[in-house]
């Protein structure tokens, strides 16, 4: 779960991180009241999860009120690369002499959490890592110690930045990492951390990225999560908590399993035909569950045919049946014809119940899948 | 032969009192698995399945002589009963939960790094050598015992993989499960050195998936190490790149690495071939064999 800028900001300001005074808005009047209250000259930024959003025309600085005005005319309610912007946030421009970059995240190849600063900030950092990956300074930190001040200290001096500044950037790098820490984020970073002309630190963006297997022990953030904007399939498999991505093909794919579900659409490929979307009803799933899948796939009018592949293992076949059957039984005639392949455990007792008559039934993935390729329309 | 599990394992189920660990300990001695105990704070004393429950693992393994634990067990309390394992005197750890969070498991790979131990997962099927025991959720009665061995990131795919020997006669060995999480236990090189030391393993399968350089790093393992012959799968060469990568994620693994190309070039190179679909993958082993 990603975190808008603002809750971000929200969270880090409630740790200590120094942060520049801000405040949401929703309409052009709410950002003129904004800017008086936190005075000129003032940043708008549209709060919207996408990269990039200086250059699409997302922020823009204002001096006065006119121009605030005008800031706030053109980014409330413009698309930004697919997303909607409903809200800014003002916030007091820093005037700065330098930027930097400070992120903390998990490097899975090392199973431990890495701190990062680098002196070259405000721009794009995975280019910086790309072409000039010795620009930022890395630390692996022990998971079960926490960051030491002393490595806090060495990736700021490794990474060049003004020893004026140094100590204090040091302990942002320190606030950072014990924020991902404590609030069980995958990502956290600050770009730029702007160095202002009387050597102060502020954090001008905030990025915080939360693990959402750990969310139960963080309810305040959890609480913070909204539905998916822009795709009304997405908002939807958000709601039932589906692993779901929308394609461009016309093959509908359910199955249980990362790995199994990501096999079946290589093979509509491989088969000719063209995935329309990836669902995964994960382990364990019981009727309801498989009811809401089949729902969520009729749903996308891409979808000409529909492969259901399950192998079960800790999920019943049994189950999946029954799940079948209750969301058929919706229809006197399907919306698209349904293939179905069960397989592993009580996979014999799901094809005992399940309602045959309605569906394609095939006993083997390869099968399976040249079925629905064939339902659809044959291969491309 | 068979590594990691054989018909003398003797296991704990951690969580047997659940609704999922009362089900798969069930599941495991109809499959004829030594399950002697299970461990759950609070239900020492209890029976399931005829088995005594205990407070503690440690409990367990001494009373019960047991040698592994299964860890079916909610997310939340998942990584606590791993740390309980593996400060216990069982020698092997299957991890089956999904949705432990990655922080927790951080912590559970340093202190895996301090012991002589194995885990295996989490959020993996688990381990099974078939004829003689298995340790986890997989579906038993598609397995055969045989000569080959198999690791996998996938559980649903590993009983695809297996289906399709199976159904050629190419029976197992071993097949271990290590689970699609960030951080797990035994990793492929892990995996590949155990069937690499066993006699009865005359080729293994390795099935991987987009993500992480695992796979890369496996390719050099065989490359450098392996003289048993390996056939590999990748799952996700349609998966659309780029989904929800963190900027700070992207950094520190860079660009380019983690694609299903990147993976099949890697294996190809260490001569290891690589199988379109499942059922090409038992066509290569019967090949290699």
């Amino acid at each position: 779960m990603r975190l808008h800028e603002y809750q971000a900001k929200e969270v880090f300001a409630e740790a200590g991180m120094p942060t520049p005074e801000s405040a949401l808005a929703e309409s052009t009047d709410e950002v003129l009241d904004a800017a008086e209250s936190i005075g000129y000259p003032v940043a708008v930024k549209a709060q919207v999860h996408v990269g990039g959003r200086g250059k699409a025309g997302g922020i823009e600085l204002a001096e006065n009120d006119d121009e605030a005005r005008e800031a706030a005319d053109s980014i409330l309610g413009m698309d930004l690369k697919g997303y909607t912007v409903e809200r800014v946030l003002v916030e007091q421009a820093v005037d700065f002499v330098d930027e930097l970059y400070v992120g903390v995240t998990m490097d899975r190849g090392a199973g431990e959490p890495v701190a990062m600063v680098s002196s070259e900030g405000g721009v794009d950092i995975e280019s910086v890592a790309e072409e000039s990956p010795e620009a930022i300074a890395r630390e692996h930190v022990d998971p079960a110690f926490g960051m030491h001040h002393y490595q806090a200290n060495r990736a700021v001096y490794d990474a060049g930045v003004d020893r004026e500044v140094a100590s204090d950037v040091a302990s942002v790098l320190t606030t950072l990492f014990d924020l991902w820490e404590n609030r069980d984020a995958s990502e956290a970073e600050i770009n730029p951390l702007m160095i202002t002309g009387d050597d102060e630190v502020v954090a001008a963006d905030a990025v915080m990225n939360i693990d959402d297997d750990a969310l139960f022990r963080q309810p305040d953030l959890a609480e913070m999560e909204e539905a998916a904007a822009g795709d009304d399939l997405e908002a939807k498999a958000n709601e039932y908590g589906f692993d779901y991505v929308r394609l461009d093909g016309n093959v509908g794919i359910i199955g249980n399993g990362a790995g199994l579900v990501m096999t079946t659409l290589d093979l509509v490929d491989y088969y000719g035909g063209e995935p329309a979307n990836f669902l995964d009803i994960g382990g364990g799933a019981k009727a309801e569950r498989v009811a809401n899948a089949l729902d969520m796939v009729f749903s996308d009018d891409n979808v000409d045919s529909v492969v259901f592949n399950l192998f079960g293992g800790i999920t019943r076949g049994d189950e999946v049946a029954r799940g079948i059957n209750s969301a058929i039984e919706e229809f006197d005639e399907l919306p698209k014809p349904v293939v179905v392949r069960l397989a592993g455990t009580n996979a014999e007792e799901g094809m005992e119940i399940l309602n045959a008559d309605a569906l394609d039934v095939e006993q083997t993935l390869e099968g399976a899948v040249q079925r629905a390729v064939e339902q659809a329309g044959g291969a491309q | 032969m068979s590594v990691l599990v054989d018909e003398d394992t003797r296991v704990v189920v951690q969580g047997i009192t659940g609704g999922e660990g009362e089900f798969h300990a069930g599941q495991m001695m109809e499959y004829g698995t030594n399950v002697v105990a299970g461990a759950v704070p609070g239900r020492g004393g209890e029976e399931v399945h005829g088995v005594p429950v205990y407070d503690t693992v440690a409990g367990a393994a001494e009373a019960e002589n047991a040698d592994a634990s299964v860890v079916l067990v909610p997310p939340a309390f998942a990584a606590d009963a791993i740390f309980e394992a593996l400060d216990s005197p069982v020698d092997l750890v299957v991890a089956i939960t999904e949705g432990i969070p990655t922080q927790d498991m951080s912590r559970v790979k340093k202190r895996l790094g301090e012991t002589d131990k194995h885990l295996v997962g989490p959020n993996c099927p688990g381990v099974i050598t078939p004829g003689e025991a298995k340790l986890g959720i997989l579906p038993g009665n598609i397995f055969s015992s045989g000569n080959v061995g198999l690791v996998s990131r996938s559980g649903t795919l590993t009983y695809q993989v297996v289906d399709n020997l199976t159904d050629r006669g190419l029976g197992q060995t071993t097949a271990i499960g290590i689970g699609g999480d960030p951080i797990i236990g035994t990793d492929f090189v892990d995996a590949l050195s155990l069937f690499e030391r066993d006699p009865a393993t005359e080729a293994v399968v390795m099935c991987g998936e987009i993500g992480g350089s695992d796979e890369e790093e496996a390719a050099r393992y065989i490359d450098a190490n392996m003289d048993t012959p390996v056939a590999g799968f990748i799952a996700g060469r349609t998966a659309p790149a780029g989904k929800r990568m963190g900027h700070a994620g992207a950094i520190v693994s860079g660009s380019g690495a983690g694609t299903a190309e990147s993976k099949i070039e890697a294996l190809g190179d260490a001569g290891v071939p690589v199988g379109d679909t499942p059922e090409e993958v038992a066509d290569n082993v019967e090949e290699l064999l």
